[in-house]
């Protein structure tokens, strides 16, 4: 029997493994990778984009933090466009459309020259150890892997069902075969689980699709792209395309709602809210007549086109129907047809915030088998859970992301403490510091972070620090600049006639005003680099809410200072209704912080425990 | 870097001393706007304490102790003042004026002494105590906000201020889709709603002489009913002119009594009937107004049924037994009336306790907070979409400060109502 020691083995490769690979890697131990085919690590089985608004976010945080998935991005990347661009820094989200085939080569060009990485090809059938300890994993061909830490990132592969129409067979993924002994294994594992769904659209012949009658939808002139590493696009640009479905496309969909495999009672999972089937649309939202149809190319050399907002769970030759009577669609041709899939996830309330299993040590999880959705939320799991795979191998302290500090923590947090109910998506309205924690700085955010942790190239380094001490430099010629009543209204600007004098800083925190106006009248603004001005002005507009957001991160912070001891018991504290004990022992919070966030937790009772955990200190001490 | 707080310490109602705590970084100076200087550190004084607009508000015996030497473990200032209802209000009221400072949440003095290691540990088996306490409160809350004079609107202002946010927040977290780019007018329109019903709320909240006057108690009843005529046999004095001619009453009239050490103002109020004349109209409807407002109501029933709602702390009453018989009050022979009196001093020392009278102070405080920042946020909406991400962050202030009214407002209250209003889903 083969066998092989490991430090941290990574079992997937999509968004979560491979961005868990990565950072174990980076960590400096010994990591396997384990897939079931090379050619699928970083595969794209929903739409072909990657960002948006909080998924953005997410996605330079990982950069920052010198993860893979912004640079592979921006490798693969054919239409770049930074949402929300007009408004202000904090709420907008670099997003790309993402050559399918570009990104897996890139990806698999990176993880081969990652050292200290060893990928396999192979299927995982059970682990090695108790399901209280678990010391890696068995493949198909009886081989073993041993390591002090195992990260599993099955996706929707646990208990897949994949539906179209009245047909069902079981799947992982369109062609691929779900993990079923792996299920097996887990399920007999002590861990809560539930089931979600999620659907994809029919895959277009692009070559069929009449471009000429539709709207286009071209990427941003001056592309922002996702790496602090890199300045612009890898690719060729093109364009996307809008079409609309009408009152003949509902018909269709109306006729054969009986067919579909939700509204025929085939599926029990429960599906975002954010991302409807066009069967949900149809019936929740019956008085509007046409829908929004984003046809976005998979690819510069792949005619498939993924038209996004039409997914669906209906028979092929309803799919065929429906997706004809659309403007610019008359003749297309489906490639694949769009399905619907089932699968188990488990409720991560039972993971701690390592995202490792309370009940089962050395075992770590990622990505959608954590209830989420989105390959943004999948890596920025994988990142979480490789790093301190590594650093429990490396019996490092752990590394903890918090709400205060990053999207990442925020989304790690509501996870392991509130759970889901449909699959997990990250919105920017989920972070309360929204406007401290912007994809803008978020390497000023988390880079620190990195270099400390020790997972951060030389090359990152160097820009980090050379970007860190322009910005600082440039923040102190603008605040000693000061500016009198008058000249600033000499200037042209606008401000309330209070007679007092303005740093330019202070000027910046104003509403359109632009450094650009500013720069002449001064000579030390002369030679500033507009990557730095940019930079500055984008921070300055919070300016007034800044002193509150600080106040209240310290308060947070606090609370999460004050540890719970690690054999505290829940279970035994006086004057507790039951409802929260039961809550307190099945989510076992970390610190005081956490436990605040539980459901049902009052202030009296966050006093008795900040009271218990204060008795345990003393009595530990002596 | 912790705020400061501050609370009666000392159990609630009438007592001989009142202790009321500031505690924190700021204690020092507030305490000192109302005290003038303070003693030295352990040291007690006697201070005349003032308030805004040199407002006399009682003298009391001032404790000053410095951080680390003190229950909470931070600067601590204690006033023990008269144990006065009115006069406990007043203080908290003038302290809650002062910037950066906010009541004391229950058990938060205590939490502070944990925090900084001068609690007793032996002490903690007690602490179950504090969340008896604090479960009682929490139903008293809710009761008050049920009952009191926020009851119908609770609901309303809520949704109005979930559905703004969401309104912006679907603008800014699904921009790439199928929703508006400017939601302005009705968000704006939200928002004038709520601050415009705050307003008429906190001015009826808001009255010093209100506070001072501890409870109001509101006489209603038909006219004729004789509602004077009890006024004055309570007060002993003609303050109410009595006749017998129907609807003698027009305008309220307000007595302050001492019904057992309570405060207490009466109000007199127009009989209660479908009037012809106008002035007595107005009468008539300043007196339902009143009367609703007030902290309880008697209803004098001289034989007819009453056309006004009660609630179930108002006390009705047969009136001129004398001439009409049966069980009742007489203001002629005074039979019934120290039973009356008994029955209005039991009820206003239930909503006496100290939930009853800082949850009105907490009330009063959220809304004045909340509608600042919608104020604010509603400034920002004049520049439209581009200002969004910080009207929205105005919105979440308010929605935190009023938590105490509305119920905590989480994003998946918010994300509830961009679901279901706006079709989503690329």
């Amino acid at each position: 029997m083969k066998q092989s020691d490991f430090d941290v083995v990574v079992v997937g490769g999509g968004h979560a493994g491979t961005e868990a690979a990565a950072a174990a890697s980076r960590m400096g131990v010994r990591t396997a990778l384990v897939t079931l085919r090379l050619q699928d690590l970083g595969v794209m089985s929903c739409n072909p984009a990657i960002g948006g608004l909080g998924k953005g976010h997410l996605v330079r945080e990982i950069d920052a933090m010198d993860g893979i998935m912004g640079r592979i991005a921006d490798q693969a990347g054919i239409q770049f466009r930074l949402l929300n661009r007009r408004k202000g820094p904090a709420v907008q989200g670099p997003r790309a459309q993402a050559d399918r085939q570009l990104y897996r080569k890139a990806m698999l060009s990176e993880l081969s020259k990652t050292q200290n990485l060893t990928i396999i090809e192979g299927e995982v059938v059970k682990f090695i150890g108790t399901s209280e300890n678990i010391g890696g994993v068995v493949l198909s061909d009886g081989s073993e892997i041993r390591a002090t830490a195992t990260v599993l990132t099955t996706g929707t592969f646990l208990g897949g069902i994949v539906h179209i129409g009245d047909k069902s067979y079981p799947g992982g993924r369109m062609g691929d075969d779900p993990s079923n002994e792996l299920s097996s294994v887990l399920r007999d594992m002590d861990l809560a689980k539930g089931r979600l769904k999620t659907g994809t659209p029919p895959r277009l012949d692009g070559r069929t699709i009449d471009w000429d009658q539709l709207e286009k939808q071209p990427g941003d002139d001056d592309p922002v792209v996702f790496s602090f590493m890199n300045d612009r696009p890898f690719a060729k640009q093109v364009s996307c395309a809008i079409t609309h479905t009408n009152e003949k496309t509902h018909d269709v969909i109306r006729q054969n709602l009986d067919r579909s495999a939700m509204y025929g009672g085939h599926i029990d999972g429960i599906g975002p809210r954010y991302c409807p089937s066009i069967e949900d649309k149809i019936i929740r939202f019956s008085e509007k007549t046409s829908h929004q149809v984003f046809l976005e190319p998979e690819g510069l050399e792949d005619h498939t086109v993924y038209p996004n907002g039409i997914s669906t769970s209906l028979p092929e030759d309803v799919q065929e129907d429906y997706v004809r009577s659309i403007v610019g669609l008359e003749d297309v041709d489906i490639l694949q047809p769009g399905y619907a899939i089932e699968y188990d996830y488990v409720d991560p309330r039972s993971l701690d915030f390592k995202l490792s299993v309370i009940n089962a040590n050395g075992l770590f999880l990622a990505g959608q088998i954590n209830g989420t959705t989105g390959y943004e939320e999948a890596a920025a799991q994988g990142l979480v859970a490789g790093l301190n795979a590594a650093a429990q191998a490396l019996g490092h302290e752990y590394i903890n992301f918090a709400r205060s500090e990053s999207y990442i923590g925020v989304m790690i947090d509501d996870l392991t403490i509130k759970g889901v109910s449909e699959p997990y998506r990250m919105f920017t309205s989920r972070a309360e510091f929204r406007l401290t924690l912007r994809a803008d700085n978020a390497d000023q955010r988390l880079t620190s972070k990195a270099l400390e942790i020790g997972c951060v190239s030389d090359d990152r380094k160097a820009a980090f620090e050379s970007k860190m001490t322009k910005l600082q430099s440039g923040r102190d010629i603008l605040e000693n600049q000061i500016f009198s009543p008058r000249e600033v209204n000499d200037i042209g600007i606008k401000v309330s006639k209070d007679g007092a004098k303005r740093t330019a800083l202070e000027l910046l925190a104003f509403p359109n005003v632009d450094f650009e106006v500013l720069r002449p009248h001064r000579d030390e603004f002369k030679f500033l680099d507009q990557s730095v001005t940019d930079q500055i002005t984008k921070e300055s507009k919070y300016a007034n809410y800044l002193k509150r957001q600080l106040r209240d991160v310290a308060l947070l912070k606090k609370d999460e200072e004050v540890s719970f001891p690690s054999n505290f018991d829940f279970s035994s504290l006086p004057g507790l209704s039951n409802e929260l004990k039961a809550k307190l022992i099945s989510v076992k919070p970390t610190n005081l912080a956490q436990a605040s966030r539980i459901e049902g937790m009052t202030p009296a009772a966050l006093t008795l425990l900040l009271a218990k955990i204060r008795q345990s200190e003393r009595l530990q001490a002596g | 870097m912790a705020d400061t707080i501050y609370a009666l310490a000392s159990a609630a109602g009438k007592a001989g001393v009142s202790v009321i705590r500031i505690s924190g970084p700021d204690a020092k100076i507030a305490a000192e706007r109302l005290a003038g200087n303070l003693p030295k550190a352990r040291h007690a004084y006697l201070r005349k304490l003032i308030g805004e607009n040199d407002l006399y508000l009682d003298e009391a015996l001032v404790f000053f102790f410095e951080k680390g030497a003190s229950f909470t473990g931070e600067i601590v200032v204690e006033f023990q003042t008269h144990g006065s209802i009115a006069i406990v209000q007043t203080i908290l009221f003038e302290l809650s004026k002062i910037d950066g400072l906010r009541l004391a949440e229950p058990g938060e003095f205590t939490k502070r002494a944990l925090e900084n290691n001068k609690l007793d540990l032996t002490q903690v088996e007690a602490l179950s105590d504090l969340i008896e306490a604090e479960t009682e409160l929490q139903r008293r809350q809710a009761l008050d906000i049920l009952q009191g004079a926020f009851s119908d609107k609770i609901g309303i202002w809520r949704d109005k201020l979930v559905r703004a946010c969401a309104l912006l927040e679907a603008v800014l977290d699904f921009a790439d889709e199928d929703v508006p780019t400017d939601v302005t007018p009705e968000v704006e329109g939200l928002l004038n709603s709520v601050v415009s019903d705050f307003k008429t709320e906190l001015s009826s909240l808001k009255g010093r002489e209100r506070i001072r006057s501890g409870f109001e108690v509101a006489l209603i009843g038909a006219p004729n009913s004789g509602k004077s005529s009890l006024m004055n046999h309570l007060v002993g004095r003609d303050v109410a002119i009595t006749s017998d001619i129907a609807g003698t009453t027009r305008d309220v009239i307000e007595v302050r009594l001492d019904i057992k050490g309570l405060p207490v103002t009466l109000l007199d109020t127009a009989g209660l009937r479908e009037a012809t004349d106008e002035v007595e109209k107005i009468g008539i409807d300043r007196a339902i107004q009143r009367a609703k407002n007030a902290d309880m109501r008697i209803y004098l029933d001289a034989g007819d049924s009453p056309n006004f709602a009660l609630s179930d702390d108002d006390i009705k009453i047969r009136s001129k037994v004398d001439a009409l018989g049966g069980e009742g009050i007489s203001s002629v022979t005074g039979e019934g009336v120290d039973c009356l009196l008994e029955n209005i001093y039991d009820t206003l020392s239930k909503k006496l306790s100290n939930s009853g009278l800082s949850n009105r102070e907490r009330h009063r405080m959220a809304i004045e907070n909340g509608s600042v920042h919608i104020n604010k946020a509603l400034t920002l909406l004049e520049s439209g979409p581009e200002l969004y991400d910080i009207a929205s962050e105005e919105i979440r202030l308010a929605h935190h400060d009023l938590a105490v009214l509305l119920g905590i407002i989480g994003v998946e209250d918010v994300l509830d109502v961009i679901f279901s209003s706006f079709c989503l889903g690329k």
